[in-house]
């Protein structure tokens, strides 16, 4: 009863046709910009910011939350149709998506990857809004061993679903939770690392972080391969909408998807990335019916359950973010900083405080999400049109794009020079066969751990065994060492090894 | 012999990187106590931590048995430092080189230069053709980032713009 008296608070703060036309222009800029390749949703938030300025705040929320969906939509389009994942989360549903698309069923992926999402955001809302107030509760009883212990167990838990050996996985989360401690020391004020660089202070942008990593180490590895063993992408397209057979296959895996994200998304640090991968594992691990391509060479059901879940944890890791403070990924890191622009501070009080701001907030989410299937099921086609473009104008156009992206997110060439440096590395990476997912994930949540860490020990006195006598946290590590011997024995590993095998 | 060379030189990097880190944070910043952290504390124990990780992959490397697709391969130069050259060049163009007197060309020369550069790593070069994407892309960019979007980056070489 409560939770609709509060959606409709939400609904009345955000519905107005003024609101409803900012989140229908949020959405199609957005997925105007998301989709060039190269530009992940992060870029394309960071790009489309200052349009947002000069609005009021809540029209700027649901502009925003336009660009936020148009930004992911756009971005799995590009994913799917170029195999080049923008962000961590889109990782899973490209190896079916683009296996799709290559049989010329992209059209199809797309709306799979749309329906799905906003079926999840859908379900997520109203998750959200039933146990927000109880969890908000529960987040009280949280300390700083508990949120250290926490994303122990949220990076332990990413590492089982990066593919290739667990240690090198393990290791790369060390190394992204060392590149996240560059800059500005928050308790000392002290720079770390910087080598006297003013650029440094404000640490690496996540953004040059993935563009070098993700965008330029994978265009030289591509070109690096003879013409004949590219991934070429086939324009031939038909049919946009799923067969009914494939529908029939699609909803179930989009509940599975919807249930696991809504679950796993209240878990900070990796929550959206951790329920795409599950939701993949899962829909591998189930028995295909007759006639179904297997995962991993083009089923629908490998681009519905990911996207579905991972909008559904987007949808839920609001409550880490409004309870504890802790943004589930760095596009929802992006969110609040877009926020705060707007005098808008997330934080455990909002809910009590400002119920309106936070309903609105959790409504124009869903506006956002329904503009998205409104404006780009009809023009699947014209995102479709991509795939006709050859490959020798794609990568100058990527390695162009890129480059502004990086640049104009905070106006510094300094940034372009530190892409460049990534963009060696994450072709080191590739070459050593080392996934860099795991870095990512370690370098947004280095700061905030390093924090937890500190103030723990802080409160204990210096002393470790806080994590183990706090009954939250020792459940916690307990769980995250669980999983880790998991992953050691044998049977698993040869488990895991084959549900990343592509082919 | 090094039986699994890419897993080997995963490990030596971890243990360079982490060890590097570590001895920065053990002689740059004081490391404290548990009570009393320093600012080097954190970073000197993962540094540890990705050392001791690198070095167990490294051993294992050489234990490991499996022969099979474990070399790291020739490397791909030319893409490599034709693809990291047009990035940089894209940046010299944004904000000149002050160090040699360099004044900005603009984003106009920057997206030629990064588009004729980056399209020398691919292994069909044709100019005309490669003229015609770059124009289009300037022209997108123009509207795309100029007109909508209205980012902060100089467009024309400083001798127009002035």
């Amino acid at each position: 009863m409560d939770l609709f008296a509060n959606l409709a608070l939400g609904f009345d703060v955000a519905f107005s046709l003024t609101n409803l036309l900012y989140a229908f222009i949020g959405c199609l800029l957005g997925t105007l910009i998301g989709v060039l390749p190269g530009v992940g949703p992060l870029a394309t938030i960071a790009m489309l910011l200052p349009a947002t300025y000069a609005l009021p705040p809540v029209s700027a929320l649901i502009m925003l939350a336009g660009i936020f969906y148009g930004a992911q939509y756009g971005g799995s389009t590009t994913s799917i149709l170029v195999n080049l994942p923008g962000e961590a989360s889109s990782v899973v549903t490209v190896i079916d998506g683009f296996q799709m698309a290559r049989k010329g069923q992209g059209g199809r992926a797309l709306a799979a990857s749309a329906i799905g999402s906003f079926f999840a955001g859908c379900a997520g809302t109203l998750v959200l809004a039933a146990f927000a107030a109880p969890l908000t509760q529960l987040a009280f009883k949280f300390g700083p061993a508990e949120n250290f212990a926490l994303m122990v167990l949220g990076l332990i838990s990413a590492v089982v679903l990066a593919s290739g050996s667990v240690i090198k996985a393990i290791a790369m989360t060390v190394l992204g939770l060392l590149l996240g401690l560059i800059g500005t020391d928050v308790n000392t004020g002290m720079t770390r690392f910087t080598m006297n660089k003013p650029e440094l202070i404000d640490g690496i942008g996540f953004i040059v972080v993935a563009m070098g990593i993700y965008g330029y180490g994978e265009i030289i590895n591509t070109l690096s391969q003879h013409r004949s063993e590219r991934r070429v992408a086939n324009t031939k397209i038909s049919g946009l909408m799923p067969t009914r057979q494939e529908l029939r296959r699609m909803f179930p895996a989009i509940f599975r998807g919807t249930a696991l994200g809504s679950i796993l998304g209240i878990l900070p640090g990796s929550g959206a990335v951790m329920a795409s991968f599950a939701a993949y594992t899962i829909e591998k691990k189930l028995p295909l019916t007759d006639g179904e391509v297997p995962l991993g060479q083009g089923n629908i059901r490998g681009v519905a359950s990911p996207e579905a879940a991972n909008n559904a944890a987007a949808q839920t890791s609001f409550i880490p973010l409004l309870t504890l403070g802790l943004p589930a990924n760095a596009v929802m890191a992006m969110m609040v900083g877009a926020m705060m622009i707007h005098n808008i501070q997330p934080g455990p009080t909002v809910i009590t405080s400002n119920p309106a701001l936070f309903w609105g907030l959790i409504a124009s989410m869903w506006i956002g999400n329904m503009m998205l299937v409104v404006l780009n099921l009809p023009l699947i086609g014209i995102w479709v049109k991509l795939l006709s473009v050859p490959y020798r104008w794609l990568f100058p156009s990527i390695v162009l794009f890129c480059a502004i992206g990086v640049y104009s997110t905070n106006n510094l060439t300094f940034d372009i020079w530190l892409v460049g440096i990534f963009g060696v590395l994450g072709y080191v990476f590739i070459k050593l066969d080392i996934e860099s997912g795991p870095l990512l994930l370690g370098f947004i949540l280095g700061p905030m751990m390093e924090e937890n860490f500190r103030r723990a020990l802080n409160l204990s006195r210096g002393n470790w065994s806080i994590f183990f006598t706090q009954p939250l946290s020792a459940g916690l590590l307990l769980a995250a060492f669980l999983v880790l011997v998991m992953l050691m024995m044998p049977a698993i590993k040869k488990k895991r090894a084959e549900t990343f095998v592509e082919d | 012999m090094i039986k699994n060379q890419r897993d080997f030189y995963s490990g030596a990097l971890f243990v360079l990187v982490g060890g590097g880190f570590a001895v920065w944070s053990y002689l740059g910043y004081r490391i404290g106590t548990g009570l009393r952290m320093g600012p080097g504390y954190f970073p000197f124990a993962l540094g540890i931590l990705l050392a001791i990780l690198g070095a167990i992959i490294a051993i294992k490397a050489q234990m490991d048995g499996s022969t099979g697709g474990t070399r790291i391969g020739a490397v791909a130069w030319r893409p490599l430092l034709l693809i990291i050259a047009a990035n940089l060049l894209f940046g010299v163009a944004i904000g000149g080189l002050p160090s040699i007197g360099l004044p900005p060309m603009g984003l106009m020369v920057g997206i030629f230069v990064v588009t004729f550069v980056a399209s020398l790593a691919g292994d069909e070069f044709q100019f005309v053709e490669v003229f015609l994407v770059s124009g289009v892309l300037a022209a997108l960019s123009y509207l795309a980032f100029i007109v909508v979007l209205r980012l902060q980056i100089p467009v024309w070489p400083f001798f127009i713009a002035e």
